[in-house]
């Protein structure tokens, strides 16, 4: 574990109840670079996420971003600091347009520098900037999660699920732009279920089931380890190439 | 955002003209007075509801803060009248910041759990054994300092103030990012807004509003009682007069405020069987129809309303 990685997350303990959702998590992340979380439903990624961006406070471990503790560091401080997130199930304000959206994540950031002028363009709702966002897709949703994320100018973004639902054109194109983030210095973890996605965007993954890490390492590599075969449920072998199970 | 300021300004000097006249015009001068109490309460629980949905319906704790306040600052320490309504206003500050912890519930549990605190202000004012500080249930006398015409453009003046103050939340980042925090609190924290404390910031704003707007009616009326300044009906009437002619609006509340006080004091007075009927139903035929107040009926055109 480097101590100049941007994002260090070291023995993170989450728990509802009796239910230990992440049991002792460990990874860390640099600048511009991007990790693929995958793993079965339930294996703890969006709770990891949710830990990382200050959601939910870790019942054991630590989270560190350039070396710094953000244990009592609370959600909106976070974002100042330059992390932030899109969300599994979309959370746009419905009651407002997509610019105005936008509009509120870039009123609060002050001076962090952007690698995007218009986040709106970016993901492809120019045409939709003055409808509501109510009127939108699930799918547009999420690029508006997305594009809200990106005018807070974040250092460390975590995208959930961002492709689930689209089709394979766009699908390209939203692996262009993340791409493209981390050529900017974006470090990113992409959480999908689509393994050809994550493909198009890293080697690098991380496999959780049962809230543990069972594999790290090469995405092809991963596709041939037994322990990570036997939880997609009996499949003899994970399809990196459309990755649909 | 100039259009913004043009009709922000008509709206200001309209107010003023209208309640500078309304007593020559008008033979019983406690009647405008209390419509700009009502109307100064409507703005402060639109500053709360109208942009965080928190719906207090025990917000006359505030305004008998504010009236008890400065009884306590003329009556006990003999501050001068005009610091003692400040000093009033801050005492209604000082029970909102007790009582912050109420804004970790949400929805009905915050309009009740507001209901029980403000009656257990009331208790406490009223306990025979504040007498000596409060007077207890027996009420308190201010005639020293009974100035009925001054303390009626004090009133103007505090409904002109919140009327602004609720002109600069709806045009600011501010007032935009506790929209955001209303829609999804989660949301807004990603954005970078501090939910916990910009709640608390309207909050307060909103007790001031009550509390100021009680002070100057306790000044106003000089003589008064635990249960006329800490009545419910206050709480219900600027309650629904605020959302009569719609929360989130500079002009719902004067609307509303105007409507249905001008009603009251037009039907309710002379004929008040009537009264509780027409208000009854205007109120039905509002929450099934305009459910979002009088004002939404010109957005709805698409008219921009102030
Ligand atoms: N707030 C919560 N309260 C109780 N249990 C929770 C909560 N959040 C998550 N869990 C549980 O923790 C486990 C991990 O959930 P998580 O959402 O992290 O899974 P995931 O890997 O993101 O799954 P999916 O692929 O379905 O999104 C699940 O069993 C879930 O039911
Ligand atoms: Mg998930």
């Amino acid at each position: 574990m480097s101590h100049d990685a941007l994002l260090n997350v070291s023995q993170v303990v989450k728990r509802f109840g009796g239910f230990t959702a992440l049991n002792g998590v460990s990874l860390s992340l640099n600048r511009g670079e991007i990790l693929g979380l995958v793993g079965p439903n339930g294996s703890g990624k969006t709770t990891c996420i949710n830990v990382i961006s200050g959601l939910y406070a870790p019942d054991g471990g630590d989270v560190s971003f350039h070396g710094r503790s953000l244990v009592h560091v609370p959600m909106f401080r976070r974002a100042l600091l330059g992390i932030n997130r899109t969300f599994q199930i979309p959370k746009p304000f419905k009651a407002l347009t997509v610019r105005e959206n936008v509009e509120v994540a870039g009123a609060y950031v002050g001076q962090r520098k952007r690698v995007v002028d218009d986040p709106v363009d970016f993901v492809g709702l120019a045409a939709f900037a003055d409808a509501s966002a109510s009127s939108l897709t699930s799918g547009q949703q999420k690029m508006l999660d997305l594009a809200r994320a990106l005018s807070t100018g974040p250092e460390l973004l975590l995208v959930d699920e961002l492709a689930a639902g689209l089709n394979p054109q766009e699908l390209d194109a939203v692996a262009k732009k993340l791409t493209f983030l981390a050529s900017q210095g974006v470090a990113m973890i992409v959480v999908e279920h689509l393994l050809g996605f994550v493909n198009q965007l890293t080697q690098h993954v991380i496999v959780m089931n049962e809230g543990r890490e069972i594999f790290e390492g090469a995405l092809s590599a991963a596709a041939k380890d037994p322990q990570v075969t036997a939880v997609y449920l009996g499949q003899s072998e994970v399809s990196v190439r459309d990755g649909r199970q | 955002m100039r259009k913004n300021k043009l009709s922000n300004a008509i709206i200001l000097v309209g107010l003023a003209i209208l309640f500078i006249l309304a007593p020559l015009l008008y033979p019983n001068q406690s009647v405008p007075f209390q419509m700009m109490a009502y109307m100064a309460l409507a703005q402060g629980i639109n500053l709360l509801y109208g942009f965080t949905g928190y719906l207090p319906f025990g917000y006359v704790g505030f305004f008998g803060s504010g009236a008890y306040g400065v009884s306590v600052l003329v009556l006990l320490l003999h501050w001068s009248v005009i610091p003692a309504v400040i000093g009033g206003g801050l005492v209604a500050v000082a029970v909102a910041l007790l009582l912050s912890p109420l804004l970790r519930l949400s929805g009905a549990y915050f309009s009740i759990g507001s209901l029980a605190a403000s009656e257990i202000v009331y208790y406490i004012v009223s306990n025979p054994n504040m007498q000596n500080i409060t007077q207890g249930p027996y009420g308190v006398n201010l005639a020293g300092v009974y100035a009925p015409n001054t303390s009626y453009y004090a009133m103007l003046v505090i409904l002109l103030i919140f009327t602004a103050v609720v002109m600069y939340v709806k045009n600011s980042t501010f007032g935009m990012s506790l929209l955001a925090i209303k829609e999804d609190p989660v949301s807004a924290a990603m954005c970078g807004v501090n939910v916990v404390r910009n709640r608390v910031v309207i909050w307060l704003a909103s007790a001031f509003a009550a509390g100021l707007a009680g002070a100057v009616y306790g000044w106003y009326v000089s003589v008064f009682y635990p249960s006329s300044v800490f009545d419910l009906t206050i709480s219900i009437f600027a309650i629904v007069f605020t959302l009569f002619g719609g929360g989130g609006t500079v002009l719902g509340p004067i609307v509303g405020t105007i409507v249905l006080y001008g009603l009251y004091n037009t039907i309710g007075v002379s004929s008040p069987q009537y009264f509780q009927l027409i208000y009854g139903l205007l109120i039905v035929v509002l929450v099934m129809f305009l459910p979002q107040g009088l004002t939404s009926l010109l957005k709805r055109r698409g008219i921009n309303v102030p």
